[in-house]
């Protein structure tokens, strides 16, 4: 843990460091320009990059995405309201994004519809970034979504969101240290208040461009139980599939059973992933 | 294709599969709890490092003590009734007069004037008749009624949804579905349901378990949803409301639709039961409810969305199904065979049934009519009793919609086809419990996929709706009512 930390402070990396940036520098930020944001709603038939939006129930991603779109997707204070995908799009800096918002789950380890669409969309969908929206209020249970989301996919922006709720309760966020132990930027913000969203919109810019390259903390402390099980799974599979941006959660899915993953790999859909490692050309997706 | 894909199984993938089969068997304990356990304790840590509380922050005690008094075993029930039953009168009570304006412009000065058009550029009869006074009228009546009750309906509904009052509903249900053998999550596909069941049928998807699914799609129906409103509100109004004094009129009205919205709920709750003990047997499932803080609505953005997202995306589709439903009314009271209209020949058939059963013919027959949209049933009985009874001082000719110019109109005509305040209680029941619309089964059968489940998603409402009314009838009969 402390080696993984010296690393990150010392390099100065590039990562996290960027959206959270101190206010004062913004002031001349293009971000803060409104022009930049061009909300599309549907109106979307082609475009740079998919942006896929995951969280917890009730934590604002319905928020997120009709601020980012203009969309009215409708909101409501509880959890489970949204149970398909809802599908946006946004210009930003030149780039057109399309923004898909998932259903709001827990966790992507059980079976229910609502969460093998979140997950499905995630690792087959292949965005180039998803961004997951978490209760700064409720940070310990929204980190279990989150580690996981980072087990499929390193190209990932945290929205800490619902600040404003987290100071009225006395709660303060290092969102700094947070940004440092997750590998991936964080961005503070309180999505009903509009504050914010321009980093968030640029963060997820310059994740999707490959401005910023995430490096995303995996789970550290695999049970010992499992260690080697792990390990000659992972192998085999980097030997077949070299291009897999996630082989070490395929091997602990296929090891817990997981019957859409063991079908993917039958039927050769896995064999499609491939890591996004260098930035989309435009169109791709179109 | 799929043998094809499953020949194609590369032999490296099959010895991927076949390595982690071995290991799996090999690893001690449940490796789900093991990933578990190994996930969160990652992110207590991170919590730690990244969360400050400043002594011991609580939830703030505003929050804490409403908490405590709407989901208290006292008050939660109660004042769950009075919010609901509040939200009614406002809705009857502020409806009224909009609703009168509205159709004063549409069919009062609409009508006459396109009939007007029509004839001036000699359309024939025929033509007229379906297009004016068919589709046209119809689609007035739908709009003029549905309209002013959902503006107000749909935003204090959503008021109370953005403030974080359904959760509250959820959790004060929680106990009696447990009971029940349901899924406590089925709360919140109740509350969907109240607005749209289509809707609430795809929310199911939040349930894990396939049986307590299934449980939740099927007794979704029970739940009052809004295309039923109208004729609740309208019945209610008419029969129930000029029972007692005019001050008291209103207040009656609203009791008697939370009575007939309280009975969906209860019987969901019965239904359930009979369900998990028969067919669909089985352990209910536990799960964590969050109650999220109360957040402070913004009253105009909730105004835009409700308008947007509910008002007008329902009126939109009563209105698609209005306008296809008017040409039908119209074809099947203007279509002769053997010297009566279709509709005459239907209604004399089903007339001995309706009776027993405290309806009528009419009803029945508008009920068919009217399984594409629920919206649409009040106006084509409206339009059948003019028919029937032979009144065109008060309508406007066979077949035509019309809107009456007050409710002691309706009530008049409706008199004259031999309603009483039997007919009028067992309509409103017969409007809780009879097959979902057409768009909510097929919502059931893309769901379920399986037409067995939909049959029975059809015809248990229905079954429970002759048996309500028929039981409903009886007793009225017994006691000379």
């Amino acid at each position: 843990m402390k080696r993984a930390d010296s690393a990150n402070s010392s390099a100065a990396s590039p990562l996290p460091v960027a959206p959270v940036a101190a206010k004062e520098a913004c002031a001349s930020c293009p971000v803060y320009r409104a022009a930049n944001l061009k909300k599309l709603g549907v109106a979307l038939d082609s475009w740079d990059y998919v942006v896929a939006l995951a969280g917890n129930p009730n934590t604002g991603k319905s928020t997120v995405f009709n601020a980012l779109t203009g969309l009215r997707q409708h909101t409501g204070n509880w959890p489970g309201k949204t149970v398909s995908r809802a599908e946006g799009g946004y210009a930003f800096d030149g780039k057109r994004f399309k923004l898909v918002d998932l259903p709001g789950t827990y966790s992507l380890l059980s079976t229910s519809l609502d969460e093998q669409i979140a997950r499905d969309f995630i690792l087959f969908g292949q965005p180039e970034v998803t961004v997951i929206v978490a209760d700064a209020t409720r940070l310990e249970r929204n980190l279990n979504l989150v580690l996981q989301v980072l087990e499929i996919t390193d190209r990932a922006v945290v929205c800490l969101n619902l600040l404003d709720e987290a100071k009225r309760h006395g709660i303060t966020v290092d969102d700094r240290q947070l940004a440092r132990d997750l590998g991936v930027p964080v961005v503070p913000a309180s999505a009903r208040f509009g504050q914010g969203l321009p980093e968030l919109l640029q963060a997820i810019s310059d994740v999707a461009t490959g401005k910023l390259a995430c490096r995303p903390r995996r789970l550290e402390t695999e049970p010992a139980a499992i260690k080697p099980a792990l390990a000659d799974l992972v192998a085999r599979l980097k030997a077949v599939y070299p291009d897999l941006p996630n082989p070490r959660w395929v091997a602990l899915r296929l090891l817990g059973g997981d019957d859409s993953i063991v079908e993917a790999l039958r039927s050769g859909q896995l064999a499609t992933l491939q890591t996004l490692a260098a930035p989309q050309p435009a169109g791709t997706h179109g | 294709m799929d043998t094809a894909k499953r020949d194609s199984v590369t032999p490296q993938a099959q010895a991927i599969l076949a390595a982690a089969q071995r290991w799996r068997q090999q690893i001690p304990g449940d490796l789900h709890e093991h990933i578990v356990e190994a996930l969160y304790g990652q992110a207590a840590r991170l919590t730690e490092r990244a969360v400050s509380r400043p002594g011991h922050a609580a939830r703030p005690t505003f929050d804490r003590t409403l908490d405590r008094i709407l989901t208290s075993r006292v008050w939660g029930f109660p004042i769950m009734i009075l919010l609901f039953a509040a939200m009614f009168w406002i809705t009857i009570a502020g409806a009224n007069v909009p609703s009168a304006l509205i159709a004063s412009v549409l069919i009062d000065y609409g009508h006459p004037w396109l009939k007007g058009l029509f004839g001036a550029v000699g359309a024939p009869w025929w033509l007229t008749g379906l297009v004016v006074d068919g589709m046209y009228l119809g689609t007035a009546w739908v709009v003029s009624v549905m309209l002013p009750p959902m503006a107000i309906f749909f935003p204090l509904f959503t008021l109370l949804e953005d403030f974080g009052y359904l959760p509250r509903v959820a959790f004060n249900l929680d106990r009696l579905f447990k009971a029940s053998g349901a899924h406590g999550k089925q709360a919140m596909t109740t509350m969907m349901g109240f607005g749209c069941n289509a809707a609430g049928v795809v929310a199911t998807r939040i349930i894990d378990s396939p049986r307590e699914r299934l449980l939740a799609i099927l007794t979704n129906n029970f739940a009052l949803c809004n295309g039923r409103w109208p004729a609740q509100i309208l019945i209610a109004t008419v029969f129930l409301g000029a029972l007692v004094p005019a001050s008291l009129a209103g207040l009656v009205s609203a009791a008697a639709v939370t009575g007939v919205a309280l009975l969906g709920v209860l019987l969901t709750f019965i239904v359930g039961w009979a369900l998990s003990r028969t067919v669909l047997k089985g352990e209910v499932s536990t799960f964590s409810l969050e109650l999220p803080p109360y957040r402070p609505p913004r009253l105009l953005q909730t105004l835009y969305t409700s308008l947007i997202d509910r008002t007008l995306f329902v009126l939109w589709r009563a209105v698609v199904f209005a306008l296809p439903a008017g040409a039908v009314i119209w074809l099947v009271a203007n279509v002769h065979v053997g010297g009566d209209s279709l509709a005459g020949h239907f209604i004399r058939v089903a007339d001995p049934l309706g009776v027993f059963i405290g309806l009528n013919g009419v009803i029945l027959l508008a009920y068919i009519i009217a399984i594409p949209a629920n919206e649409i049933v009040i106006p084509t009985v409206l339009m059948l009793t003019v028919m029937v009874t032979g009144a065109p001082d008060m309508g406007a000719g066979a077949g035509v919609m019309f809107e009456l110019e007050s409710h002691e109109a309706v009530r008049q005509l409706l008199t004259a086809g031999g309603w009483t305040t039997l007919t009028a209680v067992n309509l409103m029941l017969f409007s809780l419990l009879h097959n979902p619309c057409s768009t909510t089964l097929y919502t059931i059968y893309k769901e379920t996929r399986s037409a067995k489940w939909t049959a029975v998603a059809a015809f248990l409402p229905l079954m429970l709706g002759f048996l309500v009314c028929g039981l409903t009838a009886w007793i009225a009969r017994l006691s000379s009512f």
